[in-house]
């Protein structure tokens, strides 16, 4: 079948499998951002936002995203300038090996969205479907921060 | 700060990771990232029992399949005998394995595989497989291995390397200083401590995968998801019985290591099929095959025994090691030689002491390295046993420990006696503030305010813990790393590296170390590491190597193209070699007068004698220098329900200098979150057939951001006269910390000793329930 998906304000039409899932769409694709870490919603490597909401895409059928707005991390900065989430991340040594960090800066885009000032345990409870076994997520919290205050001091948002 | 390390540039400062742009924009960087035209998807078959002969295999069906390229048994691929451990050469690990053979020894073992035009088509060949299996007794337990009539796992007669296969051991090690038995008689005080730690999994949130295809020269590209690319690329070569000159290894980004992708595991099979058909190969582990079938820290049952002066000073210490290494032997010998080399020198005081082990094969899931490496199941019961001492001598803990442990200027036997797996190499320490790592750490967690209150909020009682530790920097006499620097007449440099970023920031560090010797920021550094073809060798990452030994490499490397720009730059400057500096990407004469670096270098590419400028040097460590580390933790025990909360963690370690305090930091906190699962939560439960149980992320309990208590990371730092710019490794040790200090803080909480990993509430409910009977 046919599906229309506008992926970082571009809108295009695959053809997909009525099982395939989203994940596996936006790969073949070449958005290469979204990992996989388990396939079964439990690590959150896979996060995208959909129609601005932070979603794992690989227990989400293609088909169902039919009509939506994807954005993934290729989409977040507008060439050599970062977005504030990413630039946090940067900043505060919240990467280290990087493969959850798509996944986590999409999920903290969501949370700013929709929360610009969270306190720890609200950020903590957001993110807590995105595992990370390299950083022990001490970094990463105080980048959500960062990121909320650059955010706040007007840098621009999604 | 040490007051050597005031004044760097580049040095000691937390700098954004060199390849940090890529990674936050999502470039497709790691290796499932690059698509090629015509790519394979291999699947692997796997046991469904934990040990059977297979007896018929029949792939016609398979094969038929529509879009099926190739099916690999046993019966049409190499039978050379290997290690999959990615040690140094000779591995000092048993040549156990086979790409494929016609016995299996765990469930989950190869026993085919499958490469197709898609996965799914690959899955239905791996269905259309027909084995025939007989089941053989298996060993599912530490304790049948050894027993009389056990049946053997390895009973083949060409593996080299088996300690005793006939029953079951594959490693032993037996080492003495003084006579422990003497040492015991002589004690005022004895205490011991059996302590039993479980099957545990590295997880890397990327699970093993590999890419392979032939290049134009039809040479065979692994890029590969490894720690040790030049292992690999020699492995496989001897596994596949082709020249290694054939073999090219790219390391990419990797989504992290901990040991586990210290093992080459899947290069072999996708090398194959590409030599095979021409075809690029893609074969990745899914998350529940990542659990079934690749590595696991090595469960172990260590004993310790202390005799102790009434005064406190330790008098002997025994440790005794049972160690599971699985159905193969891959890093066997030395994680076990590890539980007693890492650990017994920081007791070095106590003149008698005695370590033995064995490791032993079951038809369980397979050993490997995995960040701490055995020393973090010989320090559970050590600290354990420490703790109980202190109690019985009624010292404070934290006093038993600063008597006892080693100090600045002091050796250990133990160095020389055991090392990798072998005789190991003496040394003296030459940098070490665990004293002032322990006094910052006390403080920070409130020791003497807390220790022994029992405070009581509800059904919570609280309590605080502590222990002490050390690790290594590198294998001394074995490791080696190399690294090349070259100049471009912009003034920017090429640094080439066989040392393996992993996601540990090493790249960055590595790169920052070159950048002080050269007076040059950061950004001037293009950094390219890993790649068999176009970086020198290095051994990759693993016990706590990158920082002393590839540091070192790099070090010297930056060193003699400091001096081969101090040549070019002298008669520019009209100045003696030995008056430069270079500072501000220039050269500086004593009389203030400067060139830019990129006029020295247009002048030695295009001008006068000209020539690359450009060095490769290499370090083979003599020393393996310790990190140290204090850690401290105050828990909440649930009396009720057995729960256990650590309140807060705190851990002040001695690094030496840190490059990047970031990233030292970040390398703490990342292990140290890893430690607490380890001690409260991971566990993979195995069925009494040998399967795993729980397979996934979410029946495999790691710590999530909700789970992770509040902790102070405390960079101590020392300046290590043998380390580049004063540094020390820190890559491993965290991990050890977690699971005596939470057990110290638990008996200080209720009183009770908890000796079997994870501390899970059943079990804590069950030893205060025994405790009160
Ligand atoms: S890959 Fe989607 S949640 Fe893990
Ligand atoms: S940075 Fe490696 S998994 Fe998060």
């Amino acid at each position: 079948m046919t599906i229309t998906l506008t992926i970082n304000g571009r809108e295009r039409k695959f053809e997909v499998d009525p099982g395939e899932k989203l994940l596996e769409v936006l790969r073949r694709e070449g958005y290469m951002s979204v990992k996989k870490g388990c396939g079964t919603g439990d690590c959150g490597a896979c996060a995208i936002l959909l129609n601005g909401r932070s979603v794992n895409s690989c227990l989400m059928f293609a088909a169902k995203a039919d009509g939506g707005e994807i954005l993934t991390v290729e989409g977040l900065a507008t060439g050599e300038i970062l977005h504030p989430v990413q630039t946090a991340f940067l900043a505060e040594g919240a990467v280290q090996c990087g493969y959850c960090t798509p996944g986590m800066v999409m999920s903290t885009v969501d949370l700013l969205t929709r929360n610009p000032d969270p306190t720890e345990r609200e950020i903590r409870e957001a993110l807590s479907g995105n595992l990370c076994r390299c950083t022990g997520y001490v970094k990463q919290i105080r980048a959500v921060q960062r990121a909320a205050e650059l955010m706040k001091d007007g840098e621009p948002r999604v | 700060m040490s007051d050597r390390a005031k004044n760097f540039a580049t040095v000691g400062k937390s700098l954004r990771k060199v390849d940090g742009f890529a990674l936050v924009t999502g470039k497709p960087e790691f290796v499932a990232d690059l698509q090629l035209p015509d790519t394979l998807h291999v699947k692997i078959l796997g046991s469904p029992y934990a040990h059977a002969r297979i007896t018929s295999i029949d792939v016609t069906a398979a094969e038929a399949i529509p879009g099926v390229a190739c099916v690999l048994t046993h019966l049409n691929t190499p039978s050379t005998r290997h290690t999959t451990a990615g040690q140094g050469y000779p591995e000092p690990s048993p040549y156990d394995s086979r790409m494929f053979e016609d016995k299996v020894r765990f469930v989950g073992d190869r026993v085919a595989a499958v490469a197709a035009d898609s996965e799914a088509i690959a899955e239905a060949a791996l269905k259309a497989i027909r084995v025939q299996y007989e089941e053989l007794p298996a060993v599912l337990s530490m304790d049948e291995a050894r027993r009389e009539g056990a049946p053997v796992i390895h009973d083949e007669s060409d593996s080299p390397g088996i300690y005793d296969a006939a029953r079951n051991i594959v490693a032993d090690v037996d080492i003495d200083v003084g006579d422990v038995k003497q040492g015991f008689t002589e004690s005022d005080e004895i205490v011991e401590f059996t302590c039993e730690t479980q099957y545990a999994q590295h997880t890397p949130i990327e699970t093993h995968v590999v890419l392979s295809y032939l290049d134009s020269a039809h040479r065979l590209v692994l890029r590969t998801s490894t720690q040790v690319p030049f292992h690999v690329r020699r492995i496989v070569a001897q596994t596949l019985g082709i020249p290694m000159q054939q073999i090219r290894v790219i390391k990419p980004r990797i989504g992290g290591g901990f040991g586990t992708k210290q093992e080459v595991l899947l290069e072999d099979v996708a090398g194959w099929v590409s030599l095979q058909t021409g075809r690029p190969a893609l074969l990745t582990l899914t998350r529940k095959e990542e659990f079934e079938a690749s590595r696991t820290r090595h469960p172990m049952r260590v004993r310790v025994k202390l005799g102790a002066k009434r005064d406190g000073r330790l008098h002997a210490i025994e440790m005794e090691a049972t160690s599971n290494t699985g159905a193969y032997g891959s890093h066997g010998l030395t994680v076990l030689a590890n539980t007693g080399s890492k650990t017994l020198p920081l007791y070095n005081k106590a003149p008698n002491a005695h370590f033995y082990g064995q490791a032993v094969y079951t038809n369980l899931p397979v050993g490997g390295a995995y960040r701490g490496y055995g020393a973090t199941q010989g320090y559970f019961p050590l600290e354990t046993a420490m703790d109980e001492m202190a109690v019985r001598l009624g010292m404070d803990p934290i006093e038993l420990r600063r008597i006892n442990h080693i100090q600045l200027g002091e050796t250990s036997p133990i160095f020389e006696k055991l090392g990798e797996g072998r005789e190991g190499v003496s040394q003296t320490v030459k940098s070490c503030e665990l004293p002032r790592c322990i006094d910052i750490g006390a403080e920070r967690i409130g020791w003497t305010k807390k220790r022994g209150k029992r405070l009581k909020v509800g059904s919570w009682v609280h309590g605080v813990g502590m222990s002490i530790m050390m690790q290594g920097s590198g294998i001394p006499e074995i490791d080696m790393a190399a690294a090349t620097l070259k100049m471009n007449e912009d003034g920017s440099f090429n640094l080439l590296m066989g040392a393996t970023d992993l996601g540990t920031g090493s790249d960055t560090i590595l790169a920052q170390i070159a950048a002080e010797v050269l007076g040059v920021s950061l950004t001037k550094m293009l950094v390219t590491s890993s790649d068999t073809d176009l970086t020198p060798f290095d051994v990759g990452a693993y016990a706590s190597s990158t920082t002393y030994v590839s540091g070192m490499a790099v070090q010297r490397a930056a060193e003699q193209v400091r001096d081969q720009i101090f040549g070019v730059a002298a008669p520019m400057l009209g100045a003696s070699a030995n008056d430069l500096t270079l500072r501000d990407d220039a050269v500086f004469a004593a009389s203030g007068e400067s060139v830019s670096l990129a006029r020295v270098c247009q002048r030695a590419m295009y001008e006068t004698d000209q020539f690359q400028i450009g060095a490769t040097a290499s370090c083979v460590p003599h020393e393996s220098p310790a990190p140290f580390l204090a850690n401290f933790a105050e828990v909440a025990v649930n009396t009720e329900t057995g729960k256990v909360r650590v309140v807060h963690y705190v851990a002040a370690v001695d690094c030496g200098v840190a490059i990047n305090p970031h990233m030292a930091e970040g390398q703490m906190e990342g292990a140290i979150v890893n430690g607490i699962g380890y001690a409260l939560t991971e566990e993979m439960i195995l069925s009494s057939k040998g399967r795993v149980r729980n397979p996934s992320l979410f029946d495999y309990k790691i710590l999530g951001m909700l789970d992770v208590p509040p902790m102070d990371i405390i960079l101590v730092e020392s300046y290590e006269p043998t380390g580049p710019m004063g540094a020390k490794s820190v890559g491993e040790i965290g991990i050890n910390g977690p699971i005596p200090t939470i057990a110290n803080a638990i008996y200080d909480a209720v009183g009770v000793r908890l000796t079997q990993t994870p501390f899970t509430p059943e079990r804590v409910l069950e030893a205060i329930k025994e405790a009160a009977k």
